[in-house]
C-alpha cells in the first residue's frame, strides 16, 4: 500500500496506509503503552492506555484502533496524556491486589512497569478490595481473579490464535470475569499461551508458580527438544545442588522462528531433566549380570576394548549403531563418522519418522524448493496432505491459522481423519487411510481412475494456484513422494515441506544416519570426497538398516550394538532374548527398555544441557545453546570422542579441532553471556577448553559446512540465534541410480505422538504425564 | 467456534419454538445474531435458560456453550435460575423513586415475605428490584411477567397481587 507521512511528537514518520498508529509509532521508536493491544490479534480498545492527542479531533484517541492518515499530527507524551494514563491505571489498580511481593509476574509485570512510569501509586479510591481465591483450571493453568485487568488478551489468543475458544468473558462492567469453558476448569490444548500473554499475574503456570522470582533465574533461549518444528523456548534456570536446574520454560525471548507461539511441550515438558530416575553414573553389567555403578574411566575403557576386539576379530559389519532423533547435528554427524571411519561399518540407522531420503532424491538438482517453517505463515495457498499438525506440529498449525486470519490464505487439506485444521480450510478432502499414494497420483494426473468429484474439484482448484506450498506427512513415502514432487514441479513456483516427528529427525537424516546414505544424501556407493575423508576403514557396501540389525542380532550375527539416545527395544517391540548374544552399549538419560538390556550404560546430557545445531523438519538450521547443567552426565559428543580415543583412533582426524579460530569462543555460552572475564571458567564448564578441545561442537560444524552438500549458512547469523534455511540435497543430478527405489525399504515408522506425548522422553516428563492422565480421566468420566 | 452442521434431531423445546428457531438462524447475515432472541424465547418457554437450552442453542448456531454463556451473563433480563410463576419486578429508578417506588418495593417484600431475587415457598411469586422499565409517566410502576401495572399505591399493589394469586389458584 502507498505510504503516508505523519508527524508524531514533532517527528516526521512514514508508514504504509492502513497501518495502525500504535504500530507506526512503535516502529519509529516511539513507545505507546498498551495492555489490550497485541499484534496479530483482533482489536479490543479496552485498556485506554494507548490514548494519544490527534490534532483537530476533540477527544483523546486510541492509537491501537486509529489507522495512520496523511498529514496527521499526533502527540503521544503530553501532560494531558500522562494524566489520562495515570487515571486509567488508578482505575485498574482500584481492585488489583498489591501482592507483587509474592506474585509470579513481579519483576516482569506490565502493570508494574506502567505504574512505575506514570506514577499511579497514589489512589483516590478508598473502597475495600474485593478478594477471590485463586482457582486451578488445569494441571498447568491457575487463575487469580483479582489480579486480572480484563485486557482480554488470553481470550483472543485462545480463540483466534489457537482456535480453541476455551476462555470467555462473563458478566459485565466491574463484575466482568474471565471464565473457562468447563465451568470451573479448562478443557483445552494446555498450550499455556494465555499465561505467556497475560500482562499481569492473573494467569499463572502450574510448573512455575511461587517457585522463584524472574530475576533470580538466568534465561537462555534455546531450541525445544520435542517435535520437528524446532521452536525456540526460553528456559529459566536456577542454581541447584547438582548443577543448573530448569525452573521455567516460556516464550519470553520472541526472536525465534516461532514468534509468539509455544505449545505445551516447549513450555512444560522440560522436567524430564529433573526426573528422579535420571542416570548420573555409568553402569556396567557385573559378573552376576546386574548393572552396577562404575567410573567413567572403567566404563569407557571396557566398552572401547570390547568394540575394538570385535572390530579386529570379527569385522566392522558385526557392529551396529542406532542413533537418535534428538542429538545435535554435530553429534549425529560424529556418530556416523565414528561408525564409518573408526568402527568400519555402514550398519548405522535411526528411528526414521519421515522419508527424507525419497524427498531429497525427488528434489535433487532443484534449488529453493524446500520451504522454511516461516513460509507457512505467508504462503498464499497451502496443500496439506496427511498429518495432524494441531497434534504433531503445533507451530505449523499456529502458522496456518495465522496465515488464514491475516492473509486469507487458502488451505487445502487431504486427510483420512477429520483433523481440526479443516475448520480453517478452503476445502477438505477425506480419503481412506490406505489411499494416500493413489490420491497423490490422482492429483498428479498419473492415476486415471476416477477418485470422486471432490478430488477432481481439488485438482482443478490446485491447478489455478500460482504459489502453492505442499506440506505432507509421513503417510506419504517412497514413490508417493516422488509423484507428489513431480506434480508440484509441474505447477509454477511450488514449494514443499516434509513432516517428521522430532527436533532433529531431519538433522539425523541430513547427517547421513542411514546405512546407505552419507551426509547430504550422498549414496554410500558413490562416496566422492567422503571416501578419502573417512579413511581406510570406510566400507564400500551399504550396511544394515535398523530392523535388519535387530534381526541379525536375534540370529546371533551382530556382535555389538551401540545405541545412542534411542529406545529401539520399546519402539520396535524387540524381545529381550534376541539381544542376549550382542554386546550392547546404551547412551541414555534413563534406564529405558533398551538400557535395561545393556552391558554398558552411559548417562548423557539432554539437548538443554549442551550446545550445537539442530535442523527442523523444514530444513531450518538453528543454534542450540547450553542452558541447564547436571553433574554426572556427559554429552553424546564427548562420549563418542572418548570412546574413539579409548579404541586407539586418531581423535584429530575424527574431530578437526584446534584448527584456526572458528571454534566456539563463547558464542554458545548462553546463561553466562556477557561476562568476558569468566571466559575460561565458562569454557571449562562447557567442556570447551581454551585450547579448543575435541569436544568442541564448532569444530565438527566446520566439517559439516565443508562436506555436507547444501549446508550453506552464516556463522554470524547462527550465533546470533537466527534460523537459516538449508537444503541438504545433492545437487548432482547425474547420479547413477544404484538401488531401484522400489527395492529400497524406506522404513518409516511415524511416532504418532500427540500434543501430550513425546516418545520415550515424554514418559519421563511428570507434567506431560499428569496432563495426559488428567485428560484420559475426563474422557472416562464422560463415557460413564 | 465450530462450523459443524448445527441441526440435531431431538430438541428440548416445543415443536413450535424449534420451528421458530430453525427459521430465526437463517434471518441474519451471521447465525450468531439470532442468539439473544433465542435465549429470550427459550427463557419464556422454560422459565429460565437451562443448561440444556444453552447446549442446544450453541449447537443450533454453531458456537460453543461458553460463547452462549458469555452473552447470557451480560444481560440482567436473562436468567439461569427459575423464578416464580409471577415475577414481580419493581422499578426503583428516579421517577418511580420520587413517587414512592422504594416504599412500594419494601411493601412487596413484606407482603410476599421474600427479598430481592427471591421466590415464595409456593413458587407463585418472585420479587426483583429492577432498573427503569420505561413507564416513568405513570410512576411508580411494576412489571409482572410481561404486564405493566402503574400509578401504584400499597393498596393497589395488594389488589394486583391478590388477582395473580387467584389466577394461580384457579
Amino acid at each position: 500500500m502507498a505510504d503516508v507521512t505523519l508527524t508524531v511528537d514533532g517527528k516526521k514518520i512514514t508508514a504504509p496506509a492502513g497501518t495502525l498508529l500504535i504500530d507506526a509509532c512503535r516502529k519509529a521508536g516511539i513507545e505507546i503503552p498498551a495492555f489490550c493491544y497485541y499484534p496479530g490479534l483482533s482489536l479490543q480498545a479496552a485498556c485506554r492506555m494507548c490514548v494519544v492527542r490527534i490534532e483537530k479531533i476533540p477527544k483523546l484517541q486510541t492509537a491501537c484502533t486509529t489507522p495512520v492518515a496523511e498529514g496527521m499530527i499526533v502527540a503521544t507524551d503530553t501532560d494531558e496524556i500522562k494524566q489520562s494514563r495515570k487515571a486509567m491505571l488508578q482505575l485498574v489498580l482500584a481492585n488489583h491486589p498489591l501482592d507483587c511481593p509474592v506474585c509470579d509476574a513481579g519483576g516482569e509485570c506490565e502493570l508494574q512497569d506502567m505504574t512505575f512510569k506514570y506514577g499511579a501509586a497514589d489512589s483516590n479510591f478508598v473502597d475495600v478490595k474485593n478478594h477471590r481465591e485463586e482457582q486451578q483450571w488445569s494441571p498447568v493453568v491457575y487463575f487469580d481473579r483479582p489480579r486480572c485487568i480484563l485486557c482480554y488478551r488470553c481470550v483472543r489468543v485462545c480463540g483466534e490464535g489457537m482456535d480453541v475458544w476455551a476462555l470467555g468473558v462473563q458478566n459485565r462492567g466491574v463484575s466482568s470475569v474471565i471464565a473457562p469453558n468447563g465451568g470451573d476448569h479448562l478443557d483445552c490444548e494446555e498450550c499455556g499461551m494465555c499465561i505467556d500473554i497475560c500482562p499481569v499475574g492473573a494467569l499463572t503456570s502450574g510448573t512455575y508458580r511461587y517457585k522463584t522470582r524472574p530475576w533470580e533465574m538466568t534465561h537462555v533461549g534455546t531450541i525445544c527438544t520435542h517435535c520437528g518444528d524446532g521452536c525456540k523456548t526460553t528456559l529459566g534456570m536456577r542454581s541447584s545442588g547438582d548443577g543448573m536446574e530448569i525452573i521455567r520454560g516460556d516464550n519470553r525471548d520472541k526472536s525465534g522462528i516461532n514468534g509468539d507461539f509455544l505449545c505445551v511441550k516447549g513450555r512444560y515438558a522440560f522436567d524430564f531433566a529433573n526426573h528422579k530416575d535420571r542416570l548420573t553414573q555409568p553402569l556396567l553389567r557385573n559378573a552376576e549380570g546386574k548393572l552396577t555403578p562404575t567410573s567413567w574411566e572403567d566404563a569407557l575403557a571396557f566398552a572401547a576394548q570390547r568394540l575394538r576386539k570385535i572390530r579386529d576379530t570379527r569385522g566392522g559389519e558385526q557392529i551396529g549403531i542406532i542413533g537418535s532423533n534428538r542429538t545435535t547435528n554435530e553429534e549425529s554427524y560424529l556418530l556416523q563418522k565414528f561408525a564409518r571411519s573408526v568402527l568400519g561399518t555402514n550398519n548405522i540407522d535411526h528411528h526414521r519418522t519421515a522419508d527424507y531420503v525419497s524427498f531429497a532424491k525427488a528434489l535433487a538438482g532443484q534449488e529453493q524448493r524446500a520451504a522454511s517453517l516461516r513460509e507457512t505463515e505467508t504462503a498464499p495457498a497451502i496443500l496439506l496432505i496427511g498429518n495432524d499438525p494441531t497434534e504433531q506440529h503445533p507451530m505449523l498449525a499456529w502458522n496456518l491459522r495465522a496465515n488464514v486470519r491475516h492473509n486469507r490464505a487458502r488451505i487445502y487439506i487431504v486427510n483420512h481423519q477429520e483433523i481440526k485444521l479443516r475448520r480453517q480450510a478452503t476445502s477438505f478432502l477425506k480419503i481412506s487411510a490406505d489411499t494416500y499414494s493413489t490420491c497423490t497420483r490422482f492429483l498428479a494426473g498419473e492415476e486415471n481412475s476416477a477418485f470422486g468429484a471432490e478430488a477432481t474439484a481439488l485438482r482443478e482448484a490446485l491447478s489455478k494456484e500460482p504459489n502453492l506450498l505442499i506440506v505432507f506427512g509421513a503417510e506419504l513415502h517412497g514413490s508417493a513422494i516422488e509423484s507428489l514432487v513431480r506434480y508440484g514441479l509441474s505447477l509454477p513456483d511450488t514449494k514443499f515441506a516434509c513432516l517428521g516427528d522430532y527436533v532433529n529427525s531431519r538433522g539425523a537424516a541430513d547427517m547421513g544416519m542411514y546405512p546407505d546414505m552419507l551426509p547430504g544424501y550422498v549414496p554410500v556407493q558413490q562416496p566422492g570426497a567422503f571416501a578419502t575423508e573417512y579413511g581406510e576403514r570406510f566400507p564400500a557396501a551399504p550396511g544394515l538398516d535398523l530392523p535388519s540389525m535387530l534381526d541379525a542380532a536375534a540370529r546371533g550375527n551382530l556382535a555389538a550394538l551401540y545405541v545412542v539416545g534411542s529406545n529401539p527395544v520399546h519402539r520396535y517391540g524387540v524381545a529381550a532374548a534376541s539381544l542376549k548374544n550382542t554386546f550392547l552399549i546404551v547412551q541414555d538419560m534413563f534406564l529405558t527398555e533398551t538400557a535395561l538390556l545393556a552391558d554398558v550404560v552411559l548417562p548423557i546430557a539432554n539437548l538443554y544441557e549442551k550446545a550445537g545445531t539442530v535442523t527442523n523438519t523444514y530444513g531450518d538450521l538453528q543454534f542450540v545453546k547450553k542452558a541447564a547443567d547436571r553433574s554426572g552426565v556427559r554429552t553424546d559428543l564427548e562420549l563418542i570422542v572418548r570412546l574413539a580415543d579409548k579404541m586407539g583412533a586418531d581423535v584429530h582426524s575424527l574431530v578437526p579441532f584446534g584448527q584456526g579460530t572458528r571454534a566456539d569462543m563463547g558464542q554458545s555460552r548462553g546463561a553466562q553471556s556477557g561476562e568476558a572475564d569468566r571466559h575460561a571458567v565458562w569454557l571449562a564448564a562447557q567442556n570447551l577448553e581454551p585450547k579448543l578441545s575435541p569436544f568442541d561442537p564448532s569444530a565438527l560444524l566446520d566439517e559439516i559446512q565443508r562436506l555436507v552438500p547444501g549446508y550453506h549458512f552464516s556463522r554470524l547469523e547462527l550465533f546470533s540465534g537466527n534460523d537459516q534455511h538449508v537444503q541438504a540435497t545433492a545437487h548432482n543430478t547425474g547420479l547413477v541410480q544404484i538401488v531401484n527405489p522400489a527395492e529400497r525399504r524406506d522404513g518409516v515408522l511415524p511416532s504418532e505422538d500427540t500434543l501430550f506425548t513425546s516418545g520415550t522422553l515424554g514418559h519421563y516428563s511428570g507434567k506431560l504425564t499428569e496432563i495426559h492422565d488428567s485428560r484420559n480421566k475426563e474422557i472416562l468420566v464422560a463415557a460413564d | 467456534m465450530t462450523t459443524e452442521a448445527p441441526m440435531e434431531a431431538q430438541t428440548i423445546f416445543s415443536p413450535e419454538l424449534a420451528a421458530r428457531f430453525d427459521k430465526l438462524v437463517t434471518l441474519y447475515p451471521v447465525r450468531r445474531s439470532a442468539l439473544i432472541p433465542m435465549l429470550l424465547y427459550a427463557q419464556d418457554e422454560q422459565g429460565y435458560v437451562t443448561d440444556a437450552a444453552i447446549r442446544e442453542i450453541a449447537q443450533r448456531i454453531g458456537i460453543t456453550p461458553l460463547d452462549v454463556r458469555n452473552v447470557l451473563s451480560y444481560y440482567s433480563l436473562l436468567r439461569t435460575k427459575p423464578v416464580g410463576k409471577y415475577h414481580v419486578q419493581v422499578c426503583t429508578n428516579i421517577s418511580c423513586m420520587l413517587r414512592g417506588g422504594q416504599k412500594l418495593f419494601e411493601h412487596c417484600k413484606q407482603r410476599l415475605g421474600v427479598g430481592h431475587k427471591e421466590t415464595t415457598p409456593d413458587g407463585i411469586f418472585s420479587l426483583e428490584e429492577v432498573e427503569c422499565i420505561g413507564a416513568c409517566s405513570w410512576a411508580p410502576a411494576v412489571q409482572v411477567n410481561y404486564d405493566f401495572h402503574d400509578n401504584l399505591t400499597a393498596d393497589a399493589m395488594d389488589a394486583v397481587l391478590d388477582q395473580y394469586r387467584k389466577q394461580a389458584e384457579k
